[in-house]
Parts: C-alpha cells; structure tokens; sequence
C-alpha cells in the first residue's frame, strides 16, 4: 500500500493567511488533533470561527483531543470527481464524529480497499498522513477501523 | 400572524418563459443571450412590454447583471434589483420572495425573476476551474473546501452522498425510494417535448444497471447539466388579471436555514436534513394552508436523495411512511396522490437551478402542464435542497384568493 490514501495531485491545503483554522492545520504536522473550545462557556465549536456561537467569547482555545470516533457516514465513490482520481476510485470517504465532542465532525478517508463495507456507528482511529514532500508540506488526517 | 406582514396573495406571476433547453456546452448563444430570450418569452406570455419592466431579482451570483439587462431591454425606469445570497439553487424560491417583497412595499410593480446557465461558459459543481486546476499542476486551497477536497470529496456528488447516507440510515430509506423520484421524473418528461430526456425513458433495469457516482447515487440520481434560461414575471395580486394568462398567486415564499446548518466539515447539529424545518414552518403558517392541501410537487434535485428529505420536511409524509409513499405509482401525474416534477424536473426536463421548476408550478395552477394534474389549486415548489440557505414557495390559483 502507498504510504498516502491518494497519489500526489489533490489540491493542498494550506493555512489561510488569515483563517481561523490553521492551528488545526498545524497541529496535523505534529501528529496532534486540535478542536476549538470556548475558554469562557466551555463549548465544543466546529467548524473553525473567530468568535463563539454559543457565548459570543472571541477567546476560544485550542484543545488537542484523541483522535477517536465513529463513522456518522460515508460514501463510496466510483466516478472520479477530478482527473487525477481516475485510478484511484473506488475509495471510501467517511464522516467521522469524535468521542470528545458532540457534532465535531471531521472528513477522511477509511484506509484499507475501496471496497470494503463502513458501517454507521462503527469505531474508528485516527491516522496522521505525512505529505513531507509536498511544497508547501502538509498532513491529513485518516482513520481505521478501531480495536 | 401580522396580516400586513406577509407576501400572501401580494404578487402574481403573469408571465412564463424559457429558452430551448442544451445539454451543457451545446448553446448556440452565449449566457447573457439565453437570459434576454427567456425575459421577452416571459414577457410575451404575460402580454407584458419589456420596456415596463421595472425590476429584476435573481440569485446564486447569476452573472447577467441588472443593470446590463435593464440597458439592453430599453427599460424606461429601473426601480428594483435584487440578489439572494447563497449559491447553488437554495435561493430560487427566495429570489421571488424578494420580487413580491418589492412589489407588496412598492418598491416596484412589475419584476423579472430569472436564472440563465451556460455551463459551457463556466462550469458548476466541477472542482476544475474553481479549484485553481486551470492555472496548476496541484492548486493549494484554504477555507471551508480545504476540509473535504484533499479526501477527494470534491464535487457536489461526493459531499452531498454523505448527507443522503446519513439521512438514509436514520429512516430506513431503501434505495427504491430514491430510485421512484428518478423514474417519475423521466416518465414524465416523456410527454414533455421541451425535456432533454424526451423520447429517452427510464426503467427500472435501467437505473438499476447504470453506474454508480458516489454511493447512494447512482446516475440517474444525479442532476444534469445544462445551457439555457428560464424567467417569470411578477406583478401585483390585484393587477393579475389584467394580463393574458391565469394568474399563479403567490400563497407563500420563506427562505433560511436552521441553527448552524453550514457548520463546516459537515457538523451541523441536525446533519441528516435538506434544511427545511424552519423553512416550512414558515411557508405554511404564511400560505395559510396545510401540507395535505398541496396538489403537486416541484421539487429541486440536485440529488434524488434531497429530494426524499425536502418532502418529508414539508410535511407531505412521516418519517417513517418515506418508502410507502416514495412509489413511481404514487409520484407520476395524473392520479399519483402526489405528483412529483411534473415537467421531469432537474433530472429529465433541464437543470435550470429551479426556475424550470417555478414555471412548471404555475403551468400546473394554469392548468397548461404537459402532465396536467386534473384538480390544482396549491402548487409547492422546493429549492435547493441540502445547501444554505433554502427557499420553498406556494402558488395558488384563482380558488384561493
């Protein structure tokens, strides 16, 4: 198997300049899954955002959490949606909702064949994913069926 | 309810119109051309000059501006020119409200709604060009897309089957359902000459057969791509019938979206919906009618598996009755006990963001469909299920003034 889900190719993500997501980013790099939570109100909050929804704190902190949840959906896909996919398909992309908090969600891809069946609710592990040699350098973070 | 807060019976579309409908690239006029044929056929179906239209609403950054349109038209005065946030389809229904709005405050009396679409010009829903691949062997990307693309889910299809999975999972939705929605929608652009699958029917081997895109959707899950324009005319509910067509009143508009359901990567609290609970709500209480008054259904697809949450949300069945009710038997017009998409919809007549489906509702309250429903006086129509936000409009006939 590649060391990486999908070959080299796929647009990179990079930090925005100024995005709130990049400690999250960053923490990818480190082999680190970092979720925003209220310092003030103590909320979960996902996707990234300046301020929170909940208390209107623009203090929010950056929580590293295990990298653990369960699959809330997923899709196989079988149409490449650009060309550098066309070899690739079918792979499995999973929505995986973590353990330490309600409605953070996070998408990846279930490693293993394309082929193999994901079941809603199942346990699943994070994988950091290394693109070291990617300019700029990035990772991702992938899941596995969990113990 | 305010009474004098609310669009109810405060506009009428007079007039309908549409280009010839492509498949994408196949145009022969570019963009803004489509759009001015649709405008003068919607006018001259209300018996309308275009010189007296005085306002324009669109939406979903639709790139023929007013102004130019206004200037190419001879317009004598420009009072109104609108545009509903938001991309996708979610605001068709949304920008007529935003026509109806103007007309019931005074802001104008006689506005063009409209949607033109050259895919061959720019393309949507393809990552390609958005993506930066035109300029790069590899683009980088930040935001929002930065969290599915480099997991290669990149165009609507893949992000959109997550949503259908999840949805399909907590109701127990079988892929028939799904499956009822497509072969409604073909069976009746049958007898529709304007469709691009006219003459090109469905079965049931057919959609069984065909490739998958992304799990649960198969191909004929999935929107076409188009070229062409499609354009009403609104005015008045009191001048409506000045003009040579039945009049479409409008009933209701609503557009929005519930609490946080654009929260990225996918963590809405509510996930597994099309966006319409508040919506609907909103849309009944304001049309003054019930889901089980509704005759006929036009609801948009970008995939077949919103169009299954977008009914439920309406209330035109339970949870738990989707299968039941999602049968071709109980989605074809006529006798169907709720006709779906009676003109074929996004998936079979032409994908025109919804503004196909906006006439084809009126056409039904005239009476005019290719798959005339025999009794209409309430006509829903959907837009744009799944994206943020989204807008849903009734239109009532003569009966209900």
């Amino acid at each position: 198997m590649n060391s990486t889900y999908f070959s080299d190719g796929l647009p990179t993500p990079v930090p925005d300049k100024q995005g709130p997501a990049t400690p999250f980013w960053q923490g990818l790099v480190l082999n680190t899954l970092r979720i925003q939570r209220c310092r003030r109100c103590q909320s979960w909050q996902w996707g990234p955002e300046y301020i929170c929804s909940n208390c209107h704190s623009f203090e929010l902190d950056w929580i590293e959490v295990e990298p653990k949840g369960r699959i809330y959906s997923w899709t196989r896909v079988w149409q490449a949606p650009q060309p550098v996919l066309a070899t690739a398909t079918p792979y499995v992309v999973v929505l995986v909702e973590l353990d330490v908090a309600p409605n953070v969600r996070l998408i990846g891809n279930l490693l293993g064949s394309g082929t193999q069946d994901a079941q809603v609710g199942a346990a699943v592990a994070g994988v950091f994913e290394h693109h070291a040699a990617s300019h700029p350098p990035y990772s991702l973070l992938q899941w596995r069926p969990a113990d | 309810m305010d009474a004098r807060r609310t669009l109810r019976h405060r506009a009428a579309i007079v007039g309908v119109g549409e280009t010839a409908y492509y498949k994408r690239g196949q145009s022969p006029d570019l963009e803004f051309v489509l759009a001015l044929k649709a405008i003068l056929a919607a006018c001259a179906d209300a018996g309308v000059s275009p010189h007296d239209i005085d306002g324009f609403s669109s939406y979903a950054d639709d790139r023929n501006d007013a102004v130019r349109l206004a200037t190419a038209l001879g317009v004598k005065e420009l009072r109104f020119a609108s545009m509903q946030w938001g991309g996708g389809g979610g605001g068709c229904a949304g920008a007529i409200a935003n026509a109806t709005a103007a007309i019931a405050s005074g802001q104008a009396e006689c506005v063009v709604v409209f949607r033109a679409l050259s895919q061959g010009q720019v393309r949507y829903g393809q990552g390609g060009a958005a993506l930066g691949y035109s300029t790069q062997a590899a683009p980088e990307i930040t935001g929002e897309m930065a969290f599915p693309v480099p997991y290669g889910a990149i165009s609507p299809a893949q992000r959109f089957a997550l949503k259908a999975r999840r949805f399909m999972h907590d109701h127990g939705v079988h892929q028939e359902a799904l499956r009822a929605i497509s072969l409604a929608a073909y069976a009746h652009a049958q007898k529709n000459p304007r469709a691009i699958m006219y003459g090109k029917p469905l079965d049931t081997a057919k959609y069984d057969s065909s490739r998958w895109i992304a799990e649960p959707f198969h191909l004929f899950d999935s929107c076409m791509e188009n070229d062409g324009a499609a354009a009403v005319v609104l005015v008045a509910a009191e001048r409506a019938r000045e003009f040579a067509q039945a009049p479409a009143y409008l009933l209701a508009a609503a557009a929005g979206s519930d609490h946080r359901h654009a929260a990225p990567s996918h963590s809405a609290p509510d996930y597994a919906t099309a966006n319409y609970k508040s919506v609907s709500r909103r849309l009944f209480a304001m049309g003054g009618v019930s889901p089980a008054d509704v005759n006929v259904v036009q609801a948009y697809e970008n995939f077949t598996g919103g169009v299954a949450m977008a009914l439920m949300e309406h209330g035109l069945f339970a949870p738990e009755e989707i299968n039941s009710v999602l049968t071709v038997e109980n989605l074809t017009a006529p006798f169907g006990c709720l006709p779906l998409n009676t003109s074929g919809g996004h998936l079979a007549e032409c994908y025109m963001h919804g503004m196909n489906l906006v006439i084809e509702a009126a056409r039904q309250i005239r009476g005019q469909s290719c798959n005339q429903v025999p009794v209409v006086d309430v006509a829903l129509m959907i837009s744009g299920p799944m994206v943020a936000p989204v807008s849903s409009l009734l239109l009532g006939s003569e009966a209900t003034r």
